[in-house]
């Protein structure tokens, strides 16, 4: 015998990926202590950034007097976070007579901050979910990215082939090009974990950059390429298959808000009422007993890091077929890896995915107000966003801060103890 | 209370408080209420080091030894002996490192790297180690827990020659044979309570066995003689290689039939593992062939040998045997979720295996708040207790058990060996592997003795001593160990 054995536990070697995984989605504690926990987290978030905006502002700390520069700090703060909330939810103080106006275009306007927020947010729900989904089967699905732009070309290729058909047949053979495209880019890590072993983070990131620049390579073809331009930008996606959006007001909400709801729903299904959702959530927890129970660990691998993809494919889909309409390099804009920030702050969990969507949507449409409105930059947003994922992290930390009296077992340091006894 | 030069024995089940009471005395955690008095004088630990300085000593029941470093390397760490200039003076450690153990009985090599020794070495390195902290109250928890019948007798020994050195020692553990032997005086602990203390002359086994699980328990199982049936395990030549390529299990060859148990013997690392994953289907097969339950199982996946009616008890519970953050419902239909009531189609019915939930941990009286509860979160026994109720409750013909009641409680483990007595009257084949002696003979209608990869028996449960069979667990071969005559009852 080599090493110390226990009688009781296998000895831990190290933390893997899989710890930190189940780490975030173990159900460590109730919703509201979660929801509480958030909450604060983005107050402190908030706080904090406040001093970087205060700092970015030479009037504060030129001002000729303290009183002064106290007042210029607090209207830049107070402007940007108001700019902040108004271009998320919409202006309260005109938002009512906007809507009392009876001009249907006066109307619209006054909800085209939340149409923003929406549309901000429908892609996030998709990589969220594609991620939390890898969670629950231990799976680190870095290659969001990757599985956006496979899903964008294939949704923009099938939409600007078709020509002629009704929509019922076009946007779903649209959309289901974009989740195989997204499905066969999860796939290939997939098979490679089950039959090598090698690693999902390696290859996920490696395939990100394929489909980096197999974008550029696509969209300088005859196939993809607009007639008569010059720059890589596609054919421009048939009207019937696109996703719906208002008609006749100056809004971008389109249907694929609902879709991320629907695929949303069906994710919770699919991981908490069939088979193949057990068999996830086992081998994510301990891939060890599940094969000795029976459980075609490889096969789940493969399934689960497919079907993660094909969710990732979708926010591509969804980009091009509802907000581009074309596509282009850079279409996926870092959505991928921001997935995994949502399905951090979500839990895992896909009511929490789309909860933490709509906060980062709210988020990113306000910041376009906020700097229209202040000088405050919209990079300002991704501070808060790293400060709420740093916040939601360390628990503790935030208990620490505001007294909040810890449950049983949750929020100590990981510190590892038997299970017997 | 521990008076100098005795063995003070703390008794009790998993969960008594043993530990937590012997973790303050060390300064881990800190009393609520109450003083420590050490020589008279009160005393506050406010961690190891406190303890270590008032001379208290303790031999953790998971090693914290530094695998890579020699053994005279961690006995010295933390006071190493410098030279000027702060180099490290080897050769004096090395000297007092092999002094102190020749001293005390405890034969150490301090150049040995401790990653290479065994693990009753490696325990005695521990107690070196307190030693020369010179501690004078050594506590061990359960130290016998992870040693062979013969390390124990070693350990019992040293613990005898430092008692006669005027060491004080305080042995936790909950095996009641240990207690009797060495202990100058016992004190029995439940649910964090003193329930009793003793001197071994004046209670029985038995009677220490119902203070600390506060009702009569039966010591031993009682079990009509076997009736074995047709051949339901047929194993031959069996070779197993393990994940370096070296044979694990070697050209193995043996049966179990219907309605008889067969126990397997042997201390860890001997091959056991590799033959039961084997046959489950969890790892390759060399060469050989497995006939489970009617049909050949040499290739079959785990689920297909599952399904072929075997229950498998893993010898890992919390790795191999329970998703420790599914709940004790799923836990409870692990290897049953895909077939009906539990699935219809590709979906699940929460509803019947919540129902089956509820049912198994009445039956199996498992000790949780709700079937929602996370497996991971129950005691040892209560999860062993999840796996027996899921295994048991399925429809087999062969079970197939490795080291079911280790780290268990009396009453959990009287309990689990009454199930599979049950099970073998109702006309199963049951296979167990065992690395504790008691066990062993509890169980088996029939014993092997496994080591190195090669199996001895299986004879009839009465041919051998348990002496001859812990000496063929270390390896004695059947000429050194004769056969007992006239087969009379171990």
């Amino acid at each position: 015998m080599s090493e110390p054995t226990s009688t009781q536990q296998t000895p831990r070697r190290g933390v893997s990926a899989r710890d930190v995984i189940q780490r975030v989605i173990a159900p460590e504690s109730t919703t509201w202590n979660t929801v509480l926990i958030v909450a604060l987290a983005f107050f402190t978030a908030l706080v904090l950034s406040a001093i970087f905006i205060v700092g970015s502002d030479p009037n504060v700390i030129q001002a000729p007097d303290l009183p002064t520069g106290l007042n210029v700090a607090w209207l830049d703060i107070s402007g940007a976070y108001g700019g902040l909330l108004s271009g998320a939810l919409g202006n309260p103080s005109t938002f009512l007579s906007k809507v009392g106006s009876g001009n249907a275009k006066t109307v619209a306007s006054a909800f085209y901050p939340l149409s923003e927020t929406l549309v901000a947010a429908a892609p996030l729900v998709f990589t969220g979910l594609s991620v939390a989904l890898g969670f629950r089967a231990g799976l680190f699905n870095i290659g969001g990215e990757g599985q956006v732009i496979a899903g964008g070309l294939a949704a923009g290729f099938v939409g600007f082939s078709l020509h002629g058909l009704t929509g019922f047949v076009e946007l779903p053979l649209a959309l289901l090009a974009g989740f195989v495209a997204g499905a066969f880019w999860g796939f290939v890590p997939g098979l490679l974990k089950s039959r090598t072993g090698a690693h999902e983070v390696i290859t996920t990131i490696m395939l990100n950059y394929v489909a980096i620049y197999l974008t550029y390579y696509f969209l300088s073809t005859k196939v993809f390429q607009r007639p008569g331009r010059s720059d890589p930008i596609s054919k421009i996606v048939d009207s019937a298959a696109s996703l719906p959006s208002l008609e006749g007001v100056n809004l971008r909400v389109h249907a694929g808000v609902i879709l991320a709801v629907l695929v949303a729903i069906a994710v919770y299904f699919l991981l908490w009422r069939t088979t193949l959702g057990f068999e996830f959530r086992a081998v994510g927890a301990n891939p060890d007993a599940s094969r000795a129970a029976g459980i075609g660990v490889g096969r789940v691998v493969v399934l689960a890091m497919s079907l993660a993809g094909g969710l990732a494919g979708l926010a591509g889909a969804n980009i091009i077929l509802g907000v581009n309409y074309s596509v282009s390099p850079g279409f996926s804009s870092s959505l991928g890896f921001d997935g995994i920030t949502v399905a951090l702050l979500g839990r895992g969990n896909p009511a929490g995915v789309v909860a933490a969507a709509l906060l980062f949507g709210g988020l990113r449409a306000g910041a376009v107000q906020m700097q229209a409105a202040t000088s405050t930059p919209v990079d300002l947003v991704q501070v808060i966003e790293a400060l709420v994922i740093m916040f939601v992290a360390a628990p503790t930390l935030v208990r620490e801060i505001y007294h909040i009296r810890a449950q049983r077992g949750v929020g100590a340091p990981a510190v590892s103890t038997g299970w017997g006894s | 209370m521990v008076e100098p030069g005795e063995v003070h024995v703390l008794l009790g089940e998993n969960g008594a408080g043993k530990s937590t009471l012997m973790n303050i005395l060390y300064g881990l955690y800190h009393p609520d209420e109450g003083e420590i008095l050490v020589n008279g004088k009160p005393v506050k630990f406010d961690s190891p080091s406190d303890a270590i300085a008032m001379g208290i000593g303790m031999v953790h029941q998971h090693f914290m030894l530094i695998p890579v470093f020699t053994v005279a390397e961690n006995v010295t760490l933390g006071l190493e002996l410098t030279r000027p200039l702060g180099f490290l003076d080897r050769r004096r450690a090395r000297k007092e490192v092999d002094q102190l153990g020749r001293e005390f009985g405890l034969p150490v090599d301090p150049d040995a790297l401790v990653e290479t020794l065994s693990v009753g070495a490696q325990q005695r390195v521990e107690i070196v180690k307190a030693l020369y902290r010179r501690a004078g109250v050594l506590i061990l928890d359960e130290p016998t827990a992870v040693l062979t019948p013969q390390e124990t007798d070693e350990l019992l020994g040293v613990m005898g020659s430092l008692k006669r050195a005027g060491r004080s020692l305080v042995f936790i553990t909950h095996k009641l044979k240990e207690a009797m032997q060495v202990a100058d005086r016992i004190t029995v602990l439940r649910g964090g309570r003193v329930v009793g203390s003793t001197l071994p002359g004046e209670s029985t086994e038995a009677e220490l066995a119902a203070m600390m699980v506060g009702r009569a328990i039966r010591l031993g199982v009682d079990r009509p003689p076997s009736k074995p049936g047709a051949v339901v395990l047929d194993v031959e030549g069996l070779t197993v290689r393990n994940a370096h390529g070296q044979v694990a299990v070697d050209d193995l060859s043996f049966q179990v039939r219907a309605g008889e148990i067969v126990t397997v013997a042997g201390v860890q690392g001997n091959g056991q593992t590799e033959l039961i994953r084997a046959i489950m289907g969890l790892d390759q097969v060399s060469s050989g062939r497995i006939t489970a339950a009617g049909r050949d199982v040499t290739t079959s996946s785990p689920r297909e040998t599952l399904a072929s009616g075997v229950g498998h008890v893993p010898e890992d519970r919390v790795r191999d045997g329970l998703v420790g953050d599914l709940s004790v419902a799923e836990n409870l239909v692990l290897d049953m979720y895909y077939m009906p009531p539990f699935a219809r189609g590709p979906m699940l019915q929460p509803d019947e295996i919540q129902r089956s939930a509820l049912q198994r941990i009445k039956e199996y009286d498992i000790r949780t708040p709700s079937p929602q509860t996370s497996v991971g979160t129950l005691s040892g026994g209560n999860q062993q207790r999840v796996i027996v109720a899921r295994e048991f409750s399925r429809p087999v013909s062969l079970m197939i058990a490795a080291q079911p009641t280790r780290g268990l409680d009396v009453g959990s483990i009287e309990y689990i060996h009454e199930r599979i007595v049950q099970l073998r009257d109702q006309g199963d084949a049951v296979l167990i592997v065992s690395s504790d002696l008691d066990e062993v003979f509890a169980l088996g209608d029939r014993i092997a003795v496994m080591f190195q990869g090669r199996m001895e028996g299986p004879f009839e449960s009465d041919a051998y001593t348990r002496e001859q069979v812990g000496l063929m667990m270390a390896g004695s071969s059947l000429e050194a160990a004769p056969a007992k005559g006239g087969g009379d009852s171990a």
